[in-house]
């Protein structure tokens, strides 16, 4: 049965090639179209109600058990390369050299039910952060893809120092340091984690794996030793990243097992089988007891969870998007609906951060308050605004919290309103003609209106603003900008603006 | 006063009077025989037809390219715009000057801006990297500060200094591209407007006099050859970037000289039949009078009137 886990690993790496090269492509030669891979991920699907791929995904784990987190969870690939890669680092003795643990089902059922629990009580806060999905994009989007970047400028810098132009440099990602450190401290975690102990952080972090692991033990193929040929020689337990095999009990525990295959192709007598669970009147009572176990604990533990947090938010209110501390609202990328709907479905998987060609996305600190760190929002500074003519960011969402928009929807899709400060303005402090904020205008909500002596002043007229924040990017303004975007917290459609009037005489002559 | 003094000046004003610097311009054009042209206006063809007629008045474009140089052409690609919205300068245009020069002999075309919009999605978008590759040229980034390089401008008056694209200070030649458009800022866009998309930090003239700023970066030390003005498509209102095809009116005209302050004055006249603009509110173009860098007196030079 070596060729299972052959398949095993032939199926992860067409899953994780195309999904670390999406985030990391700086140069948008990919196919935006890869953003449908992505959607084939549990989180993201739940979150887009996605019926037919929960099916999919659930059809799965019942037939072959926790085979998403094996190949199609990117963050599950990650830690079996590091786990992999480890080996060159370890003693020969220490390699392949994992023991059977027992789970640790107070930790993983206190996460998963915290994690459900406070996302019914309005609060995101740990699907974004343990969403393994959204966790890898991270790496790759903060960790990886700035590396990548500043490859390319090196080599950009060196060739254009010979007047070759070729590799053009690219704008290196903005650092935001609370979703750096989070990230980076996930990084670690998982990291370490898998260096040392394979799949620990897959059996004790991340809610997914927990609710697989409920799934498991009634998926009808499934991993099983047979006792009358086995020797307890104790090499499938040693090369079991997810330490789930007690073989000198020769059991499996189907909830940690994440269906990777490596056992099967070490036993030398071949004992263990990927098989059907039903297909014998059954052996097992001391099996039963022990699943029986773990179910009971998920059922306490998350009793108590639930308890307590009821406890809690009786008390005082949670922290939440709700308590809105920063003077503007900010800016929801175009097609996120409401401040509600973006809140709860945005896992900050950062997608539409790295495929923002204007980067004007990035991660947010607390702009959406304490759930919504990581959740993108728009930052306007020179050069950088929400481009006219581009609807990427809504298009490419894998969760449906940014629904997709076509063109002229974007074009009309109103994120923000422009607030001009004109006793700022450089045309009143100084009495001459600027105007930027107007030539940026791609609706001329921003528009020049007479002022004096031949000069002209802004005007807005917020009706028409789609707030893409060309005129705050723009503004020369110092300190502060003298035209801003306030975003607004539902997003509706802008008045379509009015066509200029046409031009039809012939002209035949120069004029001079 | 004494009445010798009073003569005295009243003689040196009278001279001053009669030799102002325009007309000592004037003067030395006359003297120079009528065979140096000092613009070309063409109308009525199409981009790369006026274009061969408006350069081979000029006396061809061996004149102005080399054998082995290095050129520039410095095209309008500031916005992310299809070419009949006229945001940009038309890409047959672009691309016809670019084979001119090759053919010339030119060792390599490069043609570059510094978009306002995303540069990738104005080069392509645009139309003009599809012609200048076609063309033989190369399309150059334009979108990061280290492709820019400190220069001092002397003559400027608020401008004294400022970072232009190392493609422009490295070349042997380089051609001025712009598109006559509307402008909300500057009031028009033409020839000096468009040296804002070589220089790095456009915030200063934004925030230090907008057309002083443009008037003293024509002044710049390494002028174009030529500037030619792309009036096939000109953008009458909501420059500039415009809304819609509403804004566009199609003239098929196109205005050439090596004179910054003549081709924008030239070029302000077109306009002002489609759109009344008074010359004096576009500031710029008096402003780089007053810095000598050229005429707005257009009967004073020699120019060619084309009608194809």
């Amino acid at each position: 049965m070596i060729y299972l886990k052959k398949i095993r690993v032939a199926l992860a790496i067409l899953f994780f090639l195309p999904i670390i090269l999406f985030f990391i492509d700086f140069t948008g030669k990919l196919p935006l179209q890869l953003h449908e891979l992505l959607k084939f991920q549990w989180i993201p699907a739940l979150l887009s109600l996605n019926l037919i791929l929960i099916g999919v995904l659930l059809v799965l784990s019942l037939l072959f058990g926790r085979i998403y987190c094996s190949t199609i969870c990117p963050l599950g690939v990650f830690q079996d390369i590091i786990s992999w890669k480890s080996r060159l680092f370890k003693k020969k003795k220490k390699k392949f050299r994992f023991e059977y643990i027992k789970p640790q089902n107070i930790l993983r059922y206190s996460l998963l039910t915290l994690t459900i629990a406070l996302f019914v009580f309005g609060s995101s806060f740990l699907v974004v952060l343990l969403d393994p999905y959204s966790a890898f994009g991270r790496f790759a989007s903060q960790l990886f893809r700035p590396l990548a970047i500043w490859l390319n400028n090196g080599l950009s810098a060196l060739l254009s120092g010979i007047g070759n132009y070729s590799v053009y440099k690219v704008e290196q990602v903005a650092f935001v340091p609370v979703a750096f450190g989070i990230t980076s401290f996930f990084f670690v975690l998982v990291g370490v984690m898998s260096w040392f102990r394979g799949r620990l952080y897959c059996n004790t972090v991340c809610p997914v794996g927990t609710t697989l692991g409920l799934l498991a033990p009634f998926s009808l193929f499934r991993i099983s030793i047979k006792e009358s040929s086995c020797t307890r020689c104790g090499s499938c337990e040693r090369t079991c990243k997810s330490q789930c095999i007690d073989s000198d009990a020769m059991k499996v525990d189907d909830s940690r097992c994440v269906s990777c295959f490596n056992c099967l192709s070490v036993c030398k007598k071949a004992s263990l089988k990927y098989e059907f669970r039903y297909k014998k009147p059954v052996e097992v009572p001391t099996k039963t007891t022990a699943a029986n176990n773990s179910r009971r604990t998920f059922l306490l533990t998350s009793g108590a969870v639930v308890t307590s947090l009821a406890y809690a938010s009786a008390n005082k209110a949670l922290p939440g998007k709700k308590d809105s501390i920063l003077s503007r609202r900010s800016i929801m990328p175009p097609g996120a609906k409401n401040i509600e709907h973006f809140n709860a479905n945005c896992t900050g998987c950062q997608l539409c951060v790295t495929k923002c060609p204007m980067q004007v996305l990035k991660p947010a600190t607390l702009q959406y308050g304490i759930s919504g760190i990581m959740q993108p929002h728009l930052t306007f500074s020179t050069h950088v605004f929400c481009t006219y003519d581009c609807n990427i960011c809504c298009n490419v969402c894998p969760t449906s919290a940014l629904q997709p928009l076509s063109m002229e929807e974007k074009k009309l899709a109103q994120i923000g309103i422009a607030k001009l400060r004109l006793d700022m303005c450089e045309v009143i402090t100084h009495e001459t003609d600027c105007g930027a904020c107007s030539e940026h205008c791609p609706t001329q909500a921003v528009h020049m209106i007479p002022y004096k002596n031949g000069l002209t002043k802004p005007h807005v007229i917020p009706e028409l603003c789609i707030g893409c924040g060309g005129c705050e990017s723009i503004c020369p303004v110092r300190p502060h900008v003298a035209i801003y975007v306030e975003g607004v917290a539902t997003q509706i459609k802008a008045k379509k603006p009015a066509e200029a009037e046409k031009f039809d005489k012939v002209i035949d002559d120069f004029g001079f | 006063m004494k009445r010798r003094d009073f003569f005295k000046s009243a003689a040196a004003a009278g001279i001053a009077t009669v030799l102002k610097p325009t007309s000592l311009d004037a003067a030395t054009n006359n003297l120079a025989v009528q065979s140096v042209t000092d613009l070309v206006a063409v109308m009525g063809g199409e981009p790369a037809a006026m274009l061969t007629r408006a350069i081979k008045e000029m006396g061809g474009i061996g004149k102005f390219v080399k054998k082995g140089d290095k050129v520039v052409v410095k095209p309008n690609i500031g916005w992310d715009r299809k070419p009949e919205l006229a945001a940009n300068t038309n890409p047959d245009l672009v691309g016809a000057l670019v084979k001119m020069c090759k053919s010339a002999g030119a060792s390599e075309v490069l043609v570059f801006d510094h978009t306002c919009h995303d540069w990738k999605k104005s080069y392509a978008n645009s139309g003009i990297e599809r012609a200048v590759i076609s063309a033989g040229g190369k399309m150059v980034p334009g979108n990061d500060e280290s492709y820019y390089r400190e220069v001092d401008i002397p003559r400027g008056i608020n401008l004294k200094n400022t970072k232009i694209h190392k493609a422009i200070l490295d070349c042997d030649v380089w051609f001025n591209v712009p598109v006559l458009k509307h402008h909300g800022g500057s009031k028009n866009s033409i020839a000096m407007k468009n040296l804002m998309g070589i220089v790095w930090e456009r915030g200063y003239f934004h925030s230090h006099d907008l057309h002083q700023c443009i008037a003293d970066i024509a002044s710049l030390a390494k002028k174009p050859a030529l500037n030619i003005v792309d009036a096939y498509r000109i953008m009458k209102s909501n420059g500039p970037q415009g809304k819609s095809e509403a804004d566009v009116v199609t003239l098929k005209s196109l205005i050439i000289s090596p004179d910054f302050v003549a081709a924008d004055t030239a070029s302000m006249k077109l306009f002002s039949q489609v759109q009344p603009t008074e010359i004096k509110d576009v500031r710029y173009i008096a402003l780089a009078e007053k810095l000598k860098i050229g005429t707005q007196n257009i009967e004073s030079l020699n120019v060619k009137r084309i009608k194809m």
